[in-house]
């Protein structure tokens, strides 16, 4: 089981852990996933994603024309530090992984999922040129502070941050070492990433702490980001599942919707053109019945139309919250579904996303 | 009132007189985390002894909630179903679940009063 840098500096905060993608990782520290999401949300959090894989690739037109056949980007329109959400594909379509790639001086920083980083660097290597270089940053931590006041508090530690535009990073420099920073996140709030060396973490950390921000565990992290809208891989996200179905097409770019010319372009080619037969939707569940993972899905008539993917009590929303696959021609909004729930059905709703409202600096 | 007695599965259980009152543990409210819905069972239903009775969800999962003895449900508690962090504040006293009108006292006598229990969860920690 691995351990990020900070093991010890949670297990001091009393946080409870749980076995995620292979590390022992904070679900919650003592206030508990409702109080940190509140706090989240109404202050600032910040959360140890560390697990997360930190890449580097070296970038020349060579790297970005192989980075092209995987990754649906127009890496020409990606400006110097900015970020842009996107997914490594497979031959079907299907999505490998979803990702933020940053452009940085000589390169790019990938970020992807702790329990698909090995596999994704592998398919990586495989369609990248031997004079392109990669390495996993097993070096540095990754912090998100999260919240209407982690400009302040991050402004305080670490100069020249506020400047920061939404999914745009830069340098900056942090007890006498460079660390990169962008402003974005997985919450539905404003707030930061922080690449920061292992060494320095800790001190972060507790200036973050210091300065009024709170530890946040993985459990309210998952309640933010379904709030938010937001895919978790492993669950909207699967490699039988293509960026059309998943309602994302935006993070292909426009150019590659039109040319083509990634891996699983027929297959997307044909969804794009003649629309999908199931697509992900919100779903917002009458009462305070909760629709986990897995809830079978019906029409008003009675028809088996689709499953839940995430679904849980959403705290800032302050009812249940979740989302699912159903078969299109029942996705428009307000269009009435019923949950299968403990073996009765429950009345619910197609629901526009996000169910929380962003805030993010643009 | 008698002493309250604890099963293996976390519930709590006080008599008085014909009816005993049921809810979850201290204990159990800890590890479920925040609870954000409750499930009753209907009154006049009678059920068996650790049949399942009520559900709890935190943000985390779903759990059942068992009754300790055979009887039948004769009332709910209404606040803890419109809001349910009820439970997590006073999870052994207003946190309450519901009260069974009690079949045969003898099936009290296997569970545990509060010392066993105490030491039942120290050496079950999960």
């Amino acid at each position: 089981m691995e351990k990020t840098a900070l093991y010890n500096f949670h297990k001091n905060l009393g946080a409870k852990f749980v076995r995620f993608a292979g590390y022992e990782m904070p679900i919650q520290y003592k206030e508990g996933i409702v109080k940190e999401h509140i706090i989240t949300r109404e202050s600032a959090g910040f959360f140890d994603v560390s697990h997360m894989g930190q890449l580097f690739v070296s970038g020349n037109d060579s790297s970005e024309k192989s980075l092209e056949k995987i990754i649906p980007l127009d890496f020409k329109e990606i400006k110097m530090n900015q970020s842009k959400y996107s997914f490594l594909i497979n031959d079907k379509g299907g999505v490998i992984d979803d990702l933020i790639i940053t452009r940085v001086e000589g390169g790019f920083n990938i970020i992807l999922n702790a329990a698909c980083k090995d596999n994704d660097i592998k398919e990586i290597a495989k369609c990248l040129k031997s004079e392109s270089k990669y390495e996993l940053r097993k070096d540095l931590s990754l912090i998100a502070l999260q919240g209407p006041k982690s400009e302040t508090i991050l402004e305080s530690i670490v100069k020249g941050v506020k400047l920061l535009k939404f999914m745009n990073g830069s340098y900056f420099e942090f007890q006498g070492k460079k660390i990169y920073i962008t402003r974005s996140g997985y919450t539905g709030e404003d707030g930061f990433e922080i690449s920061v060396p292992n060494v320095n973490v800790v001190n972060l950390t507790k200036l973050l702490s210091d300065k009024g921000a709170k530890p946040i565990g993985l459990g309210a992290r998952d309640t933010l980001r379904l709030e938010a809208g937001l895919c978790l891989y492993g669950h909207e996200l699967n490699e039988d599942i293509n960026p059309v179905q998943a309602n994302l097409k935006w993070a292909i770019s426009k150019r590659r919707r039109k040319e083509g010319g990634f891996k699983g372009w027929e297959k997307i080619k044909n969804d794009l053109q003649n629309g999908v037969s199931k697509i992900r939707v919100g779903i917002k569940p009458s009462g305070r019945i909760i629709a986990r993972e897995g809830t079978k899905i019906f029409s008003s008539s009675g028809d088996e139309i689709g499953i839940v993917t995430s679904g849980t009590f959403g705290p800032s929303v302050n009812a249940p919250v979740a989302m699912g696959y159903i078969q299109s021609k029942f996705s428009e909004i307000n269009n009435k579904i019923l949950l299968e729930v403990r073996g009765k059905r429950h009345d619910a709703v197609v629901t526009k996303l996000p169910f929380y409202k962003k805030s993010y600096v643009k | 009132m008698s002493e309250k007695k604890f099963s293996k599965k976390h519930e709590w259980i006080m008599l008085d007189g014909e009816t005993a009152t049921v809810g979850i543990s201290k204990h159990a409210t800890e590890m479920l985390g925040d609870i954000v819905f409750v499930e009753l069972p209907e009154k006049g239903k009678g059920l068996e002894k650790e049949e399942k009775a009520a559900v709890v969800e935190s943000t985390k999962a779903a759990s059942d909630v068992y009754t300790p003895v055979s009887g039948e449900i004769i009332e709910t508690n209404q606040p803890i179903v419109d809001d349910p962090s009820n439970v997590n504040k006073d999870p052994e006293n207003n946190g309450w679940f519901f009260k069974i009108k009690i079949k045969n006292k003898s099936e009290l006598d296997t569970l545990m009063n509060q010392a066993d229990y105490e030491k039942f969860v120290k050496d079950n920690p999960n």
